[in-house]
C-alpha cells in the first residue's frame, strides 16, 4: 500500500491528464512446478497524446502487463491489482464489455505481422473488420473507403489495389503497416505497440517508427511502446519505463533516465550499448544473467547481478520507488549512496 | 511519404476495388482454371441434371415393363439394354440417379455441416465441453455401424428421407475430429489472437477467422462423404434396408445385378456401377479444385 502512494506522488507532478492507471499489477501463472510471477507490484500511468516506452529482456514481464490490460491472458493467469482506464476498472469488466475496449479504445501491433494477419482474408477485408466489429452497421462502401485511407494513411503506395491482396503478397514493412493500419482503424485511445519493429530490418524500422510517429501525430493517441531497443525508445518515446524480472525499476522522462540513470540495471544497459563515438574491443555486459520467475531473490531482484548490492539493505529492502527528480523515480534503495558512481 | 499526397487517389481507386475486399472472385478464377475440378463440375452438373430431368430426358417411361422383350443387351433402341422386366436400362438408371444423388449430397452436406460446427465448438472452447463432445464422437466410432443403421431403418421404416437422418447421424463424427483437431492448432496461431485484440466475439473468430482456413479440409472430407454415403445407401440396399423396390437406386440396381456376374446378363452391372463411380470421381475432383482455390497462396 505504502508503494502504491508513493508512486502516485512521484509520478504525477506535471504530467498531462491520465488515461490508464495501473497500479499494484501483478501477474501469476500457476505451473505444475509452482506459481510463476510474470509481473509484480507494477503500477505506472500513461497519460493523454503520450508515449510511453516500456523495456525490458524477454521474460521481464512486459507482455504480460499489456496483455493483462487487453484482458486477454490465458486462463491459467491470475491477475490482481488495478487498470483504470479513463476511470473504468478493467479488472472487473465481464469479457463482453471487454470486448467493446478491445480495438476500439486500446488496440494492439504485434510484432510478427505475418502471424497475426489470417492468410486466408485479404487485406482489406482485416481492416474492414476491426471497424465492422465495433459498428456493424457500416455499408460496404464506406468500409472499403475507410480501409483504402487508412492504408494510404500507413503510407502504402496504391492502397486501392492492395485492399483485394493476401497478406503473404506484401513485404515485412508492407505487412507492419497493415497492422498499424488495424490497429488505428478505430482511432483508439491507447496504441499497445509490441515490438512492433523487432521483426525489420533497420532501414525499415526506421520507416514504421516514422508511421508510428505520424500516426499518433495526426490522431493525438497516447502509445505504449514496448521493446528491448533502447534507441526505438530513445527516438519515439516522452517517458520510459525500465523493466526487469516482473518489476518497475526506473521510471521518467527519456532524457534524464538515459542520460543519467539511477538504477544499476538501467546503467547497466545503457553500458552495454555499442557507441559508434568510443571504439572498444569488447562491449560492456551485466554479469550473470536473469533470475528465473520461480527462483526470484528476496527483496531487490537484481541484487545477485549488482555491482552496488550490500546484501543487509538490498535482501529486505523490497522495490518502494525512490524519487530522484521530478517524476523520475527509481527501484533502488541504495541510489543516493551510490550517487554519482557509474 | 505517400500521405500528402493529393486526395485523388485513393478515392479514384475505390471504384475499382469495391469489387473485391472477399477475394471471391479470384478464388472463382483460380477454381475454374482447374482443370479436373472444371470437369468434375461439368460432370456432376451433365449428371445431375439427366437423373432429376429424367421425366423428359430418360427415353422410356419409368418402369415400363415389356415382359416379352426380357434382358436384352444393349442395343440402338435400349442404350444400355433392358432388365429381366424388359425396362428400359438407362431410364431405370437415370431415375435411380435421382435417389443415389440426393442422398450422397444431403448426407455429405448435413453431416458436414453438423460435423463442422460440433467440432469447431469443441476445439475452441475446450474444457468440459469439449470433453463431453468429444466422448460423444468416441462413443459414435466404436458402435458398429452397420447394425445401428440396420436398426433405426428397422424402427423408421426405409424412406430416403429416413436413410438420409441415420446416414447423417453416423457420418457427422468424422469431420467433427478433424475439424476440432485443426481448430485446436490454428486457435493458438496469433492472428486468432489479433482477432481477440480488435475485439472480435468467439463465434466470430470461429466464423471468420478459423473456418476459412479449413475450407480444404472440409471440402475434401464433404466430398467423401458424398461418396462414402452413396456407396453405404448402396450396402444398406444390399442387405435390404435400403431402398426397397418398387423404388430404386443405383445401389439397389447393383444388388440385383450382383448375382449376375459371369453371366451373359454381367452388363447390367456396369451401368450402375459406372454412374456411383463417375459421381464418386467428379465429387472427389471438385473438393480438390476447391481446397486449391480456397488457398491464397496457390497460383493465380
Amino acid at each position: 500500500m505504502e508503494a502504491v502512494s508513493h508512486t502516485e506522488v512521484v509520478s504525477h507532478t506535471a504530467s498531462p491528464p491520465e488515461l490508464l492507471r495501473v497500479r499494484d499489477l501483478t501477474v501469476e501463472y500457476r505451473t505444475d512446478s509452482g506459481t510463476a510471477v510474470a509481473v509484480e507490484g507494477l503500477s505506472f500511468d500513461v497519460a493523454e497524446g503520450q508515449t510511453l516506452g516500456i523495456v525490458g529482456e524477454s521474460g521481464s514481464g512486459k507482455s504480460a502487463a499489456s496483455m493483462a490490460i487487453m484482458g486477454l491472458l490465458p486462463r491459467s493467469a491470475r491477475v490482481t491489482g488495478s487498470i483504470r482506464f479513463r476511470g473504468r476498472e478493467l479488472l472487473s469488466l465481464a469479457d463482453s464489455e471487454l470486448r467493446e475496449i478491445r480495438g476500439r479504445r486500446i488496440a494492439v501491433i504485434f510484432q510478427d505481422a505475418l502471424a497475426a494477419l489470417n492468410p486466408m482474408m485479404t487485406v482489406g477485408a482485416q481492416i474492414a473488420e476491426a471497424v465492422r466489429v465495433h459498428d456493424p452497421s457500416t455499408s460496404r462502401a464506406s468500409l472499403v473507403e475507410r480501409a483504402t485511407e487508412l492504408l494510404d494513411v500507413v503510407g502504402i503506395p496504391s492502397p486501392a489495389t492492395r485492399l483485394g491482396q493476401y497478406p503473404h503478397e506484401f513485404s515485412g514493412g508492407m505487412r507492419q503497416r497493415v497492422m498499424i493500419a488495424m490497429g488505428i482503424a478505430n482511432e483508439p485511445d491507447i496504441l499497445i505497440a509490441d515490438e512492433p519493429t523487432t521483426a525489420l530490418d533497420v532501414t525499415v524500422q526506421a520507416q514504421v517508427l516514422d508511421v508510428i510517429r505520424r500516426v499518433q501525430e495526426r490522431t493525438r493517441t497516447s502509445v505504449m511502446l514496448i521493446t528491448h531497443d533502447l534507441g526505438v525508445v530513445a527516438g519515439l518515446a516522452d517517458r520510459v519505463m525500465v523493466m526487469y524480472a516482473g518489476r518497475k525499476v526506473e521510471e521518467g522522462p527519456v532524457e534524464p533516465v538515459f542520460y543519467e540513470p539511477s538504477h544499476p540495471y538501467t546503467r547497466g544497459l545503457l553500458a552495454a550499448l555499442p557507441r559508434i563515438d568510443r571504439r572498444t574491443a569488447r562491449l560492456t555486459q551485466i554479469p550473470g544473467r536473469p533470475p528465473q520467475p520461480g527462483e526470484r531473490p528476496a527483496g531487490c531482484p537484481f541484487q545477485p547481478r549488482c555491482p552496488h548490492a550490500e546484501p543487509a539493505v538490498c535482501g529486505d529492502a523490497g522495490t518502494v520507488p525512490v524519487a530522484v527528480a521530478d517524476s523520475h523515480s527509481t527501484a533502488c534503495v541504495r541510489v543516493h549512496e551510490i550517487g554519482g558512481d557509474r | 511519404m505517400s500521405v500528402q499526397r493529393a486526395p485523388v487517389g485513393p478515392v479514384a481507386e475505390t471504384a475499382s476495388a469495391r469489387r473485391d475486399l472477399s477475394g471471391r472472385r479470384i478464388v472463382a478464377k483460380r477454381f475454374l482454371r482447374h482443370r479436373l475440378a472444371a470437369a468434375g463440375t461439368v460432370a456432376l452438373l451433365a449428371l445431375a441434371t439427366c437423373c432429376f430431368g429424367a421425366s423428359w430426358i430418360a427415353p422410356y417411361p419409368r418402369n415400363a415393363q415389356d415382359l416379352l422383350t426380357g434382358a436384352r443387351q444393349p442395343s440402338i433402341a435400349h442404350w444400355l439394354g433392358t432388365d429381366d422386366l424388359g425396362r428400359d436400362y438407362l431410364s431405370e438408371v437415370l431415375y435411380a440417379g435421382q435417389v443415389s444423388l440426393s442422398i450422397g449430397l444431403c448426407v455429405a452436406v448435413l453431416s458436414t455441416a453438423l460435423g463442422t460446427l460440433v467440432g469447431a465448438i469443441a476445439g475452441f472452447t475446450g474444457g468440459w465441453a469439449e470433453e463431453v463432445i468429444m466422448r460423444v464422437t468416441d462413443l459414435f466410432l466404436i458402435v458398429p455401424g452397420i447394425a445401428v443403421l440396420a436398426l433405426a431403418l428397422e424402427g423408421l421404416g426405409p424412406s430416403p428421407v429416413t436413410i438420409v437422418l441415420v446416414l447423417t447421424g453416423l457420418g457427422w463424427t468424422v469431420i467433427a475430429r478433424v475439424v476440432r483437431s485443426q481448430v485446436i492448432s490454428l486457435r493458438e496461431k496469433e492472428f486468432v489472437e489479433a482477432a481477440r485484440v480488435i475485439g472480435a466475439s468467439g463465434v466470430r473468430i470461429i466464423t471468420r477467422h478459423l473456418l476459412p482456413n479449413l475450407v480444404g479440409v472440409i471440402a475434401v472430407n464433404m466430398s467423401l462423404a458424398v461418396a462414402g454415403a452413396i456407396i453405404l445407401e448402396s450396402t444398406l440396399s444390399f442387405l435390404g434396408f435400403g431402398i426397397q423396390p418398387p423404388q430404386s437406386s443405383w445401389g439397389n440396381l447393383l444388388t440385383q445385378a450382383a448375382s449376375l456376374v459371369g453371366t451373359p446378363k454381367a452388363y447390367l452391372l456396369y451401368a450402375p456401377g459406372a454412374a456411383i463411380l463417375l459421381t464418386v470421381l467428379a465429387v472427389n475432383f471438385v473438393g480438390d479444385g476447391l481446397r486449391d482455390a480456397f488457398d491464397p497462396q496457390g497460383r493465380k
